[in-house]
Order: structure tokens, then C-alpha cells, then sequence
């Protein structure tokens, strides 16, 4: 890659700009006519790139790997074994380990294409709640937060948020159209109400103070671009200066939040456009103010972040402004790239950049020449997730081991080298791959009684425990979820963990104790059910010792191997 | 023996054999348990009174009255040699143990970055990830915390940084304010956790001896600190509740107040970092009544009642108080009549353990823009904080990439504060 994002801008005339105004909402109409049929993509892609097919675009990930490999002189690491790549494209795709059948079943398979095989299952009809229920929830964590809608006078309805996006990945929504909806819905953010668009729910969360957080998610989440410093100041380190901030602010002061209140808290809130009247109420050119460093007032009008700048009109009908921003968003160079670098992170523990939404000439990536070509196939493929998860997950690098080899040591990103991808790097699985991982090896839909709205507040309660809100403007968060020590007191003594091995009927422990097996069978299935994997010799005679301490209690030596191993590392790690 | 009656001690010793996993995790063995009381006399620790957000210090510490910058609240004297808000008028009876430093500069004037420089003495990089005072702390103090069974860093009511390339071993332990410590109640018999943890070990193991990477040792080392704070009596440090009515009254009841009184109890057990949080000072907007009405009253209470707590018992000598948040506010009032964030010109506060109180060191221009002497940064202030603990400033760190790290950031002293 070469050149900036931001000076590869191409200067249009105001005819021309004129003219993509007009194309915009022409296109922009035939989405909002067509909720269902008339799917019309929002930037109608010209496809520069040749389109590859699954084969080719997977080898050519190989290749470049590889010669990165080749380059720094290590060898890869082995390839894990079946176990293990069962368990992590699970953990990475559908959000959970798998259970105990999915794992015999697969691991009792045979044949060449069996890998692929899976992969077709995972992103097929089979799997799709999960599938989309999983990316939901991440997409509902980068958009609101953790915390966002959670309080009862906030603007975001976090069922909403989530809703719109689950729908949006059960139908693997293309996802330039996914954006430009979010950046450009309109409706009430509340489910069941008349009007309603879950979509709205994003820009809700951040339009408070003149959109600044909306200004800075957008172009952070969405073209990788961190600018939220330039609010008050041109940026340290590249080349964003104060005004385009501002000039990207521009974009957001149609959009307006309208409340409706029962009593203290909020009801519904509508997110519509409407005129836009600058202070110097200059309709044609209608203006926006700042604050520059030299404490005067500077002035701006919409301009993206590549220097397009559209008609400045305050009026909806002449302009809406949010369609712009959204066509130019979607169509701009940086919107493939960010998007790969996020999903690659996703899946290799490691994006191109550090961090993935960090991008730009200060912060050069790892593997450019990769990043450049799936960024072209992802959009040439109509910018298709499924498409894109596909090529990452039958690449070769994915089925790597995360043991250490011999010729690898030396490619460890967490000492802050740039990562080879020569073994699969281990991670922390997130709250919410864990708590579903913890149903599905303990069968705990006994745990989980009662309607979906139930176990879904359930599900939120216990998530909610780990995520500390900061307390500043600007909505940060941490999480305790980090290895920590009341994560790991979570998993000795919480209630999750005590419901799992209560061994209870209906629960797995009980099947497992009931059954006719012999002690070493049952041990076994247990070791499937949390790690997809046969105990060791050694791990048999722990398991041995475990039951003679108990005097032959079948049901309490269960219990207690079963509170070992999900309690253990190799659980709650992805490796 | 019914499950509640199980005494702590009883508890310990059936698992002192037992660590989670380390065969040499000596800190469980009875044998060098001290008497708490013992090891606070003679151990040194550090408080952060963290005030998240950026507080408007040019309001609190460092007055400008009757300039355009100045905002409405007036000047008052202290039992120190220095003038400090109105609306603080307990702090003021206590300012003879602390020093304002009204010559704190720095660049980083967005909140992440500024609470991770504040909080390590540098800026963010994508590439390391730097130790935090707690873990630096307790790092460095590792000696006198061996008959230490809560974790050394706690943080109270926030997240606080983390322990960077000195691993989760030194990671913020983070309790609510009202001291809370989730699932640690177990009903599980001792012999029962015993075989339990046997079995664990063989697995935990296994897994790090095929080295797949530091995460996976990471998770055995805090398992064991995660046994020990099972297994201690230590814990009741946390329980303010156990804390006299007046005592607790004279904190305040707030979580602010909560936190400070908490900090003391976990002080006085032997602990050599508490980080207390207290947030909102982020006031874009109306940020004179919010002063006046919530945050000040709270700070000035807590704060005022953990000084002269830590003096009657005789623990301020060893103990550092310090005050903080990523920066200040702009003296320039916006039109929300609130201020913006401010790097450049702004105060922090601190006593304790040698240093000399009553005294402001620094100062500001007329309207409070920028500092006229010599300016302190956050590695200054870090280093100023590891010198009253007794801490060398000449340790170099070697971080995960191999590459050496002055404690502190080789940051200089800020001099006039000793002596």
C-alpha cells in the first residue's frame, strides 16, 4: 500500500457532486420502497477486481503467509489436531465449544473433504441462530457497548440494537448494506412499536453533543480511522487535522432524537431527519462551528474524510446528509480494509494492525500486500461475511497448532512483534463464548428454564458483572473479564459452575453418572464435553485417584473431575 | 461439623499442602503468616485517590478569583501555607499534611491516553503494554507483602491499569465500593476443594508444558492468589461494615467515602496499593454547581476523614496519599459553562510517608493557562510517589520485547517536596 488514505482524495467539482446527490437518493429510494424485495446494494460496487473463487483466494492467503514465513525464516508450527480445530472454529464462528455429539460425530468422521465439510454446516441453515445470534452480539458490543441501553433513561434500546442486528446476520446481510442502513435508519427504536427500526439504535447511543461520539464511532469502526483527539486538536501522529472532524460532524446535524416519556424514564425515542438550521440560518449553506485551538470560532460544512464534499443544503429534500455520509463511506477505499483487518483479528487473535481500528500511513500493517487483496475479493464478493469467514477459517495458517515449534519462538505478538501467524495464537474466550460454552457442555437448558426473554435476562445479568463503565463522556468501559481473579472465582464457586455440576436429572453429569459406561468411559466423556479431546494416562490416573478418594461415589468423582476441567486453562482458552 | 461452623484457619490448613498448583507457592504455609497489625507497622504503601474524568483542579487546588477564567468560588486559607477552595473547608484543617503541586504539564488530553500516562509514566503504545503504579508497587514491595493473602493491588470502585509485561500476577484486584467480593462465599468442604484442586493441577499443567503461550501460566498463577484469598482471614479487611457507626460517618456515606475507609482497613492488613475511584469530574457542562453540590462536598469529606485517620493510627507516616485524574480543565468557561480537557497547566495532591505537607510547589500564570516554573510530569510524579515508598529509582525493567524499561520512566523527583 502506498500513499495516504486521507491525501488520496480526489477533489470533485460541485457539478459533479451535484450529481452523485441526486443518484444517492434515487438509490436511496429504492431502498426504502423494498424492505424485503428490493435489495438494491447501497453502493452498487463496480468491480475493479477480478473475482476469485474460494480455492484460489484461499491459496493465495497461503502464499502470502508463507512468504512472510519465508521471509523471517521460521517454520510454522504443526497443525493442530482434529480436536482442536473443532473446538476453535466453533468458539470462532457459532460463538461456543462444541457439544459433546458435534464433536464425536465430526471427530468419528472420515474423507479429504470433511474440514470443508464442516465449514459448510457452520455457515449453513443448520447454524444459522447460532451463527447469527453470536455476530449480533459482537456487532452489538462494537456499536453501543456493553453497557449501552442498559439504563432506563437512555436513549438506545439495546433489544432494538440487537434484534436488527441478529436479523441482519440469520440473513447474512451484505455488509456494506448493513452500514449504510445504520448510518442512515430512520424509525422508533423500540421493538413491537409502530415505526419501529432497530438500526436506529446505534446512532441514538452517540448523537448526544453534537454527534461527536457518533462522528468519531463512525469513522473509527467503520473506516478504521481514529479521530476522536481531532476533535480539539490536529492529530499527533498523522495527518488529520481539527477541521475534518468537524467537516465529518457535518454529516450527523439532520439526525434528531425524539423522546417520548412514561413518566421519569424514556418510552420510545424516533431518530428522524429534519432541516438542518445553522446559526447563520443560511439554508443553501448551512454551516456548523468549532472551537479551533486558538480559542476562535472556525467554521465547516460536510466534507468526508477523503475530501468529497457534498452540497451543503440544510434542507432533507435537497440533501440528506446521512445518505451521503453513508455512500461515501461504503464506497471508500478504507471501508473493505477496515473491515477485513476487524474480521481477520477475529479470527487469527492478531488483526494487520495494532490496534485493528487504528489504521492509517503512522501505522503501517503487517502483511500489506494480504490485507489489500482480501479487502478487493471481499468487496468484489458483494462484501459477503460468510464468503469472507470462509477463505480465514480453510486457510492454512487457522489450522495451525498453538504449540510452539521449534523454528517459531520468535514470532510471539504479545511481545509486541508484528505477528506471522506461524501458530494459532491462544486467547481469552469473551464473556459471552464462555457463558454459551458453559450451556452447551453442561446441558444446562435444565439451568435455563423458562422463556427466551428469561434466559436472556439471565444470560445479561451474568455478563453484566464483568464490565466497569469509566464514567466520562465519552462511554469507555473495561472489563474484568481478563483473567483476572474474580473470573476465576466465578468459575470455582459461581452459580453457573454449581448448577453445572450439581448433577441433577436432565443434566449431562447426571446422563453421564446414570449411564452403564465403565469409570474410564465416563471420564472420557467429560474430557469431549470440555475439550474436545481423550484424557492422557496421567490424567486417567488423577481421574482414578479422584474416585478412590471418594470411595467409589460415582456421582461425587464425577463432580469433582467435571469442576476440574471446566475450571482448567485449556477450557476457558481458545487455542 | 455443620458447613457454616468450618473455621477459616481449620480451612487453610487443610489446604496449605495444596496450592492450586505451584509446588513451591511457599506464601500458603503457616509458618510465616504474621500478625497483621505486625506487618502494617512495618510495611509502606501507597493510596490513588483516582478522580476519573479530569477534574477542574484550576476550581479546587489552584484559584484564580477575579480573572475571566476564574469562576465564582473564592480562595481559603489552610492549617498549611496554602490556599485551597471554598467548598472544602474539612480538607482544609488537614492541608499541613499535604502539598499541592500546582506545576503538573502534560500532553495527553484525551481520556484514555491520559489515565494510562498518569496511571504509568507513559504514553500508549499498541506494542507494550506498560505496569501500572499498583503493579509497579507491589512489584517493587514484593519483600514485605510474604505474609500477604489478598492480592497486593486493589483497585475499588473502577478498573484502574493494568500490570502490563509484569503479567496477571500483579493485575488490579477491582472490588466494588461497598466491598463485595463475588463468589467468594463457598460451601465446598476443604478436603472436598482439595481433591478438586489435585485434580485441576494435572490439567492446568499439562496444558503449560506444551507451550502454547503465556496465558496459559497466567491463569495458573492467579488460580493460586485466587486460592489463597479463599482460604484467608485477610478478607474481612473489605468489610467496612465492621467499622464503628461514627467512624463510618465521619467518612460519609458514599461510595467515595466507602472506598477511602475500605483503602485504610486494606492498608492497615498489609496491602501496598489501594486505588480508590471517584468519577464525573468529566464537566463539559455546568461544571461550577456540580462542583459545589456533588463532588466537592463528597471529596472533601472522604478525603479529609481518610488523612486524619491514617494520622491517629499512626500510619501516615508509611502511607502515600495521592490525588489525581488524567488532567485538568480548560480555564477558558465554555458556552455550557462547563470547562474542556486540559493537559497543560493543571494540580495534583499528595502527603504521606515523609513528605512535606502544607506547602504548594509550582505555579500558574495569571489565568491558569500555563505553568511559569518548572513544569512535573506523570513519570516526575511517579517517581516522586516510588522514592517516598523507599523504592529504587535506578530499576530497569526488561519488557517482554527485551527492551529495557526505566521504572518510572525515568522520571526526576520533584525535590522540593522532601526536606
Amino acid at each position: 500500500m502506498t500513499g495516504s488514505l486521507i491525501s488520496a482524495s480526489r477533489p470533485r467539482s460541485r457539478r459533479q457532486t451535484l450529481l452523485s446527490a441526486a443518484l444517492c437518493l434515487a438509490v436511496s429510494m429504492g431502498i426504502t420502497a423494498g424492505t424485503g424485495a428490493g435489495e438494491v446494494s447501497p453502493s452498487s460496487p463496480v468491480p475493479t477486481t477480478e473475482q476469485l473463487d474460494d480455492a484460489q483466494i484461499v491459496a493465495k492467503v497461503n502464499e502470502l503467509v508463507a512468504r512472510a514465513w519465508k521471509d523471517a525464516g521460521v517454520r510454522p508450527s504443526p497443525q493442530a489436531t482434529d480436536g482442536e480445530f473443532l473446538r476453535r472454529i466453533f468458539l470462532d464462528v457459532v460463538g461456543r465449544i462444541p457439544s459433546i455429539d458435534e464433536a464425536s460425530s465430526y471427530l468419528n468422521e472420515r474423507g479429504k473433504q470433511r474440514k470443508a465439510a464442516l465449514v459448510d454446516r457452520l455457515l449453513g441453515d443448520q447454524y444459522v441462530i447460532d451463527y447469527g445470534n453470536f455476530w449480533g452480539t459482537i456487532w452489538t458490543n462494537l456499536l453501543i457497548g456493553r453497557t449501552g441501553g442498559q439504563n432506563p433513561r437512555s436513549l438506545v434500546n439495546r433489544d432494538g440494537m440487537s434484534q436488527y442486528l441478529r436479523r441482519s446476520f440469520y440473513r447474512n446481510k451484505p455488509y456494506d448494506r448493513m452500514v449504510y442502513e445504520l448510518l442512515t435508519a430512520t424509525g422508533v427504536n423500540r421493538p413491537g412499536e409502530e415505526g419501529y427500526n432497530g438500526a436506529v439504535n446505534f446512532l441514538l447511543a452517540h448523537l448526544d453533543d453534537n454527534a461527536i461520539q457518533a462522528t468519531a464511532r463512525t469513522s473509527r469502526l467503520f473506516l478504521g480511522m481514529q479521530v476522536q483527539c481531532t476533535q480539539c486538536h490536529n492529530h499527533p501522529f498523522n495527518d488529520w487535522k481539527q477541521s475534518q472532524f468537524w467537516q465529518l460532524n457535518a454529516f450527523f446535524r439532520q439526525a434528531r432524537a425524539l423522546r417520548s416519556f412514561a413518566g421519569r424514564n424514556i418510552a420510545k425515542v424516533e431518530l428522524v431527519d429534519e432541516d438542518f438550521v445553522s446559526p447563520s440560518r443560511d439554508m443553501k449553506e448551512a454551516e456548523i462551528y468549532y472551537e479551533a485551538r486558538n480559542g476562535r470560532m472556525a467554521v465547516a460544512y460536510p466534507v468526508f474524510v477523503d475530501g468529497t464534499a457534498i452540497d451543503p443544503s440544510g434542507y432533507v429534500r435537497e440533501v440528506n446528509r446521512r445518505q451521503e455520509l453513508a455512500r461515501l463511506v461504503v464506497g471508500s477505499e478504507a471501508f473493505a480494509r477496515a473491515a477485513v483487518n476487524r474480521m481477520w483479528a477475529h479470527f487469527f487473535g492478531y488483526g494487520f494492525t495494532k490496534p485493528v481500528d487504528d489504521m492509517g500511513p503512522h501505522n503501517p500493517p503487517s502483511h500489506p500486500e494480504l490485507l489489500d487483496f482480501l479487502a478487493r475479493q471481499f468487496s468484489a464478493h458483494g462484501y459477503d461475511l460468510k464468503r469472507l469467514i470462509r477463505w480465514l477459517v480453510l486457510s492454512k495458517p487457522y489450522a495451525l497448532s498453538s504449540r510452539q515449534g521449534h523454528r517459531n519462538e520468535i514470532d510471539d505478538p504479545s511481545s509486541g512483534e508484528p505477528p506471522l501467524f506461524s501458530r494459532f495464537y491462544l486467547r481469552q474466550m469473551s464473556p459471552e463464548q464462555l457463558y454459551d460454552s458453559l450451556l452447551v457442555a453442561t446441558a444446562a437448558e435444565q439451568a435455563a428454564q423458562g422463556n427466551e426473554t428469561r434466559k436472556e435476562q439471565m444470560r445479561r445479568r451474568w455478563l453484566a458483572q464483568f464490565t466497569i463503565a469509566f464514567g466520562t463522556d465519552e462511554n469507555d468501559e473495561a472489563t474484568v473479564f481478563n483473567g483476572s481473579i474474580p473470573q476465576v472465582l466465578m468459575m470455582m464457586n459461581g452459580e453457573l459452575t454449581k448448577t453445572a455440576t450439581r448433577c441433577e436429572p436432565g443434566t449431562f453429569l447426571h446422563d453421564v453418572a446414570m449411564s452403564d459406561e465403565k469409570p474410564s468411559e465416563k471420564i472420557t466423556r467429560l474430557y469431549i464435553a470440555a475439550l474436545t479431546r481423550r484424557p492422557s494416562t496421567q490424567e486417567v490416573r488423577a481421574a482414578n485417584q479422584v474416585w478412590q478418594a471418594h470411595q467409589g461415589d460415582t456421582i461425587a468423582a464425577l463432580q469433582d473431575i467435571w469442576w476440574a476441567l471446566l475450571n482448567s486453562n485449556e477450557f476457558i482458552l481458545i487455542h | 461439623m455443620p458447613r457454616s461452623t468450618i473455621n477459616r484457619r481449620h480451612f487453610l490448613k487443610h489446604l496449605a499442602a495444596t496450592s492450586a498448583l505451584a509446588p513451591a507457592a511457599a506464601h500458603l504455609t503457616g509458618a510465616i503468616r504474621a500478625n497483621a497489625r505486625e506487618l502494617a507497622k512495618n510495611h509502606r504503601a501507597a493510596i490513588l485517590l483516582w478522580m476519573g474524568g479530569g477534574p477542574s483542579t484550576i476550581d479546587i487546588w489552584d484559584l484564580k478569583p477575579g480573572t475571566a477564567t476564574g469562576g465564582p468560588f473564592a480562595p481559603i486559607s489552610t492549617s498549611g501555607d496554602v490556599q485551597i477552595c471554598e467548598h472544602l473547608p474539612q480538607l482544609a484543617k488537614v492541608m499541613h499534611h499535604l502539598a499541592v503541586v500546582r506545576s503538573m504539564s502534560t500532553r495527553e488530553a484525551d481520556h484514555n491516553r491520559g489515565r494510562y500516562y498518569l496511571h504509568t509514566g507513559y504514553v500508549p503504545n499498541p506494542n507494550i503494554k506498560h505496569p501500572s503504579y499498583g503493579a509497579v508497587i507491589s512489584h517493587e514491595l514484593a519483600d514485605q507483602i510474604v505474609g500477604l493473602e489478598t492480592p497486593p493491588f486493589i483497585s475499588i470502585g473502577g478498573s484502574s491499569e493494568g500490570p502490563g509485561f509484569l503479567g496477571m500476577a500483579y493485575a488490579p484486584f477491582v472490588v466494588d465500593s461497598n466491598g463485595r467480593v463475588r463468589n467468594l462465599g463457598s460451601d465446598m468442604q476443604p478436603a472436598r476443594l482439595k481433591t478438586r484442586l489435585h485434580m485441576l493441577r494435572e490439567i492446568e499443567q499439562r496444558f503449560i508444558t506444551e507451550k502454547r503461550g503465556l496465558a496459559a501460566e497466567d491463569h495458573a498463577k492467579v488460580l493460586d492468589k485466587t486460592v489463597s484469598l479463599l482460604t484467608t482471614d485477610q478478607v474481612s479487611a473489605f468489610r467496612f461494615q465492621q467499622e464503628p457507626e461514627a467512624v463510618r460517618e465521619r467518612y460519609g456515606n458514599t461510595p467515595f467515602g466507602r472506598g477511602c475507609l475500605m483503602a485504610r482497613r486494606l492498608v492497615e492488613t498489609g496491602v501496598p496499593f489501594v486505588e480508590v475511584n471517584f468519577g464525573g469530574w468529566d464537566n463539559h457542562r455546568d461544571v461550577f454547581n456540580t462542583l459545589q453540590n456533588d463532588k466537592l462536598p463528597v471529596l472533601d469529606q472522604a478525603m479529609s476523614a481518610l488523612i486524619e485517620d491514617l494520622q491517629q493510627r499512626g500510619l501516615l507516616e508509611s502511607t502515600v496519599v495521592l490525588w489525581m485524574g488524567e488532567f485538568g480543565r480548560t480555564p477558558r468557561i465554555n458556552a455550557n459553562t462547563g470547562r474542556d480537557h486540559w493537559a497543560r497547566a493543571w494540580s495534583a495532591v499528595l502527603g504521606g510517608c515523609g513528605i512535606r505537607g502544607g506547602i504548594a510547589v509550582g505555579k500558574t500564570n495569571e489565568d491558569g493557562t500555563r505553568v511559569e516554573t518548572e513544569p512535573y510530569s506523570a513519570e516526575d510524579l511517579m517517581a516522586t510517589v516510588l522514592k517516598a515508598l523507599g523504592i529504587s529509582l535506578d530499576v530497569t525493567y526488561t519488557s517482554n520485547n527485551g527492551r529495557p524499561m526505566k521504572i518510572a520512566n525515568g522520571g526526576r523527583v520533584i525535590e522540593p517536596l522532601f526536606g
